[in-house]
């Protein structure tokens, strides 16, 4: 997290705070464990009265960001997110809101985005598919012209809370390149199966398209030029996520600590053995240099610089490293009673390791950068 | 504490900017792919004196040219500017030399230590010659008895008058043997505990009584220096800081000397990604020098140490921001030196990796990746230097977590009852 922020995030991450303390509190969260939707409607309502739906929609079509940095704003959100292991489908949202905000027509933004935003109407961004079109990138579902609209075939997975938006934003492959389309999730062809997963309250769908029609007017921005935008809403995606892992991360550092303070061996606490130290100096080593990326990140997608790739590439290949080492470092520190589902603990570790995983893995990543350094090199030549 | 921020009037970053900008245009000259700064290619003694003669050259023409010291007092020198204007000054320098070698430890530590710490005469004698490059500084610290243990230093200072007679042996100065000035922490009385009889003092390093020596490392070079003293003496009014209060310095200076890459009392060109500066070929280049580059795996490994590189950057002016700002506490600078150490070692892991057989075996023609292997010997200079990883690591959780001490055996007795081997 951002070591100075302004008045108004202050007031506006402190708030959050509170609420999720109230309404996501451990006992809530262990709660939704078997709960289908995995959240709470009512308190997801409430949540976006508190602005987590509207932050990366223009004020003209009712969002608004509290700093004038909407994207710093958003990251500062995920990051209490993920320090509460929070309930709800806060990315699924913000990135909907987001691109219909950006590209949406003024149908489109009536058709969803005033429920996106008062938190009556989910929405989702169908990216990722399955095997084995799972590589960070890959579209194999199409959309082929027809009958002046087109006609999407093809899965979709893992599509967060997919069994519970009203509409997806689909990417597809056309003609002559990619293109968003927003269809609504009862339209004939579409089936949801619902996935398992590893987080407590956040649901994964598969969903196949099988010859499912849409019309022209489906189209989110333009026909076959949708590549900038995914790139857009990936950089987005990495940016919110990240921030999510690094509260995660310090969630788990915070409970370890003062476990290590607490708990007496051999006469002493866990914290006065050199050998445990010197862990808990890299913990906080990994964790202040993953929230260093992580901000730095947002800043440069914030002001939309042309790195900005490179860095919330460069902070997933950090953060789906030293995430996970963290956190089960911290499972380490605890001992048995680390592996089991009484301790909170897990609640994070499961945050953070989710991370690890969706919108590219960090072998992907990491060519992504070579990737980028080899295209810079040709553009400076 | 920023001695530079006690002005009254101070310029606005953007006319600084603008008259810096276009001075730099007309007098300083551009960088060169030859001078890879102090620790690059392995120059011959004549060309590193040389090479020490040009960064003197540039830093007088940066004092000549008013940009000298930019946060330094106005009264010793300097410009008097803010941390701010050293951070435009960071950004315009990229693309031009500058001079390396007098940043570190001759700004930081040892300026800083003598600006918190020196008398008025003390500053005036020695922070206009630093800003003028011709005083550059080295630090009398560690002794071969004790690395990490530095309070423990058995180099002794014993008055006589109104001066005091140092003998000892002080190791790991790197540049010595070009150098003019150094801060030495000398014992000063054996009867208290070991932090209560240290005091710091200043000392001509070419003088009689002082040998110097230097040391050969595993990669050939012979930068590090040993320094044997015998029977020099040294007037009362170089002493920095009370007699026997040499810790207190001490405290700061190896505050100072772990800080120097989140500091603004020294130059740092800005946009430099590259872990420890812009020397040697990049992840990529040593790639595709060794014609691996189409590999998978070392594309990762390519993109694993880019991103290492950024991390590390954007950790280091995080923890900067946060120690000046007083958001953070200054012992957050060990986790600076934490991160330094596990990416320095990361990365050169990466490059043997990416260099291929070469960097055990080469000619002349891929010598490029020859270096690799050669630097490789000395992987845990990034883990040593400065200061351990594990000294810093005792820091962070100790100072900075609050975690309880370690037992040490020197505590609360006399320095000269505190076992310093097996007991025969």
């Amino acid at each position: 997290m951002e070591l100075r922020l302004t008045s108004d995030q202050e007031l506006f991450a402190e708030s959050t705070r509170k609420f999720m303390e109230d309404k996501c509190s451990v006992t809530d969260l262990r709660a939704l464990r078997d709960d289908p939707d995995g959240f709470v409607p009512d308190v997801w309502r409430q949540g976006a009265e508190l602005g987590w739906t509207s932050l990366l929609v223009s004020e003209e079509d009712g969002g608004g960001s509290f700093s004038g940095a909407p994207v710093k704003d958003a990251a500062l959100l995920a990051y209490e997110f993920g320090r509460q292991a929070a309930a709800g489908p806060f990315l699924p949202a913000n990135l909907v809101g987001a691109a219909l905000s950006r590209w949406g027509t003024d149908e489109q933004k009536a058709e969803v985005l005033s429920g996106l935003l008062d938190g009556s109407v989910v929405a989702s961004w169908a990216w990722a598919e399955p095997r084995p079109h799972d590589r960070l990138g890959e579209v194999a579902l199409t959309a082929t012209p027809a009958d002046g609209g087109y006609r999407l075939s093809g899965a979709k997975s893992p599509v967060e809370a997919g069994g519970q938006s009203s509409h997806l934003l689909v990417t597809a492959r056309t003609p002559g390149g990619l293109t968003n389309f927003l269809v609504p999730r009862d339209s004939s062809g579409v089936s949801v199966t619902p996935m398992k997963g590893l987080d407590l309250t956040r649901r994964w769908a598969r969903i196949d398209f099988d010859g499912v029609t849409v019309p022209a007017s489906a189209v989110v921005g333009e026909v076959d030029g949708a590549e900038p935008n995914v790139e857009e809403l990936l950089q987005l995606a990495l940016v919110l996520q990240s921030a999510e892992v690094t509260g995660a991360m310090s969630r788990c550092l915070e409970i370890t600590v003062e476990w290590a303070f607490n708990r007496y061996t051999f006469g002493r606490p866990l914290a006065s053995y050199q050998a445990l130290k010197h862990r808990f100096a890299d913990m906080r080593s990994w964790l202040e240099a993953g929230e260093a990326i992580a901000d730095e990140a947002a800043d440069r997608v914030q002001e939309q610089s042309p790195r900005a790739g490179e860095y919330v590439s460069a902070a997933k290949a950090f953060l789906g490293v030293y995430g996970p080492e963290l956190a089960h470092d911290c499972v380490q520190m605890h001992g048995g009673i680390g592996t089991t589902y009484e301790l909170d603990l897990h609640l994070y570790l499961r945050r953070v390791i989710l991370g690890n995983r969706l919108y590219g893995t960090v072998s992907e990543h990491r060519q992504r950068l070579t990737n980028i350094l080899e295209q810079r090199e040709t553009t400076h030549a | 504490m920023n001695p530079g921020t006690d002005t009254t009037e101070v310029e606005d970053l953007e006319s600084f900017r603008s008259r810096l900008r276009s001075w730099l245009k007309e007098n300083m000259p551009p960088e060169d792919p030859d001078h890879h700064g102090p620790r690059g290619a392995s120059l011959s003694d004549e060309e590193e004196l040389a090479d020490v003669q040009r960064n003197r050259d540039l830093q007088r023409l940066l004092f000549d040219g008013g940009f000298a010291g930019i946060t330094y007092p106005k009264e010793y020198g300097g410009q008097g500017l803010t941390n701010a204007h050293q951070q435009v000054f960071n950004e315009e320098i990229v693309g031009y030399q500058y001079p390396e070698r007098i940043q570190v430890p001759t700004f930081q530590p040892c300026a800083t230590v003598i600006l918190e710490f020196g008398t008025h005469e003390q500053k005036l004698a020695h922070i206009p010659a630093i800003l003028k490059g011709e005083e550059i500084w080295m630090q009398f610290l560690s002794e071969p008895s004790g690395g990490s243990d530095v309070a423990g230093a058995l180099t002794t200072a014993v008055r006589d008058g109104d001066e005091w007679v140092v003998n000892g042996n002080k190791i790991w100065t790197s540049g010595a043997w070009w150098s003019d000035w150094a801060l030495c922490l000398a014992r000063t009385n054996w009867d208290v505990p070991k932090h209560r009889g240290l005091t710091v003092f200043m000392m001509k390093i070419h003088q009689p009584g002082i040998e110097v020596r230097r040391i050969e490392m595993l990669n050939g070079r012979r930068e590090f220096c040993e320094e044997f003293i015998t029977d020099v003496r040294i007037p009362d009014s170089d002493r920095i800081g009370d007699v026997d209060d040499g810790w207190t310095v001490g405290t700061r200076w190896m505050f100072y000397e772990k800080s120097f890459n989140v500091s603004y009392m020294l130059t740092r060109p800005a946009g430099v990604d590259r872990f420890g500066g812009a020397s040697g070929p990049s992840l990529l280049d040593l790639a595709r020098s060794s014609g691996r580059l189409d590999d998978p795996v070392v594309r990762e490994l390519v993109g694993e140490g880019h991103a290492l590189e950024l991390v590390n950057k954007a950790a280091g002016r995080r923890i900067g921001d946060g120690i000046s700002s007083g958001a953070m506490s200054s012992h957050a600078a060990g986790l600076v030196k934490v991160l330094n150490g596990t990416t320095s070692t990361r990365l050169s892991n990466i490059k043997w990796e990416l260099a291929g057989p070469s960097a055990a075996a080469w000619t002349d023609d891929d010598k490029e990746l020859g270096e690799i292997g050669t630097e490789y010997l000395v992987r845990q200079s990034g883990h040593i230097g400065g200061g351990t990883t594990e000294m810093s690591r005792n820091t962070v959780s100790e100072r900075l977590m609050g975690m309880p001490r370690e037992r040490n055996a020197d505590r609360d007795i006399a320095f000269r009852d505190v076992p310093r081997g097996p007991k025969k």
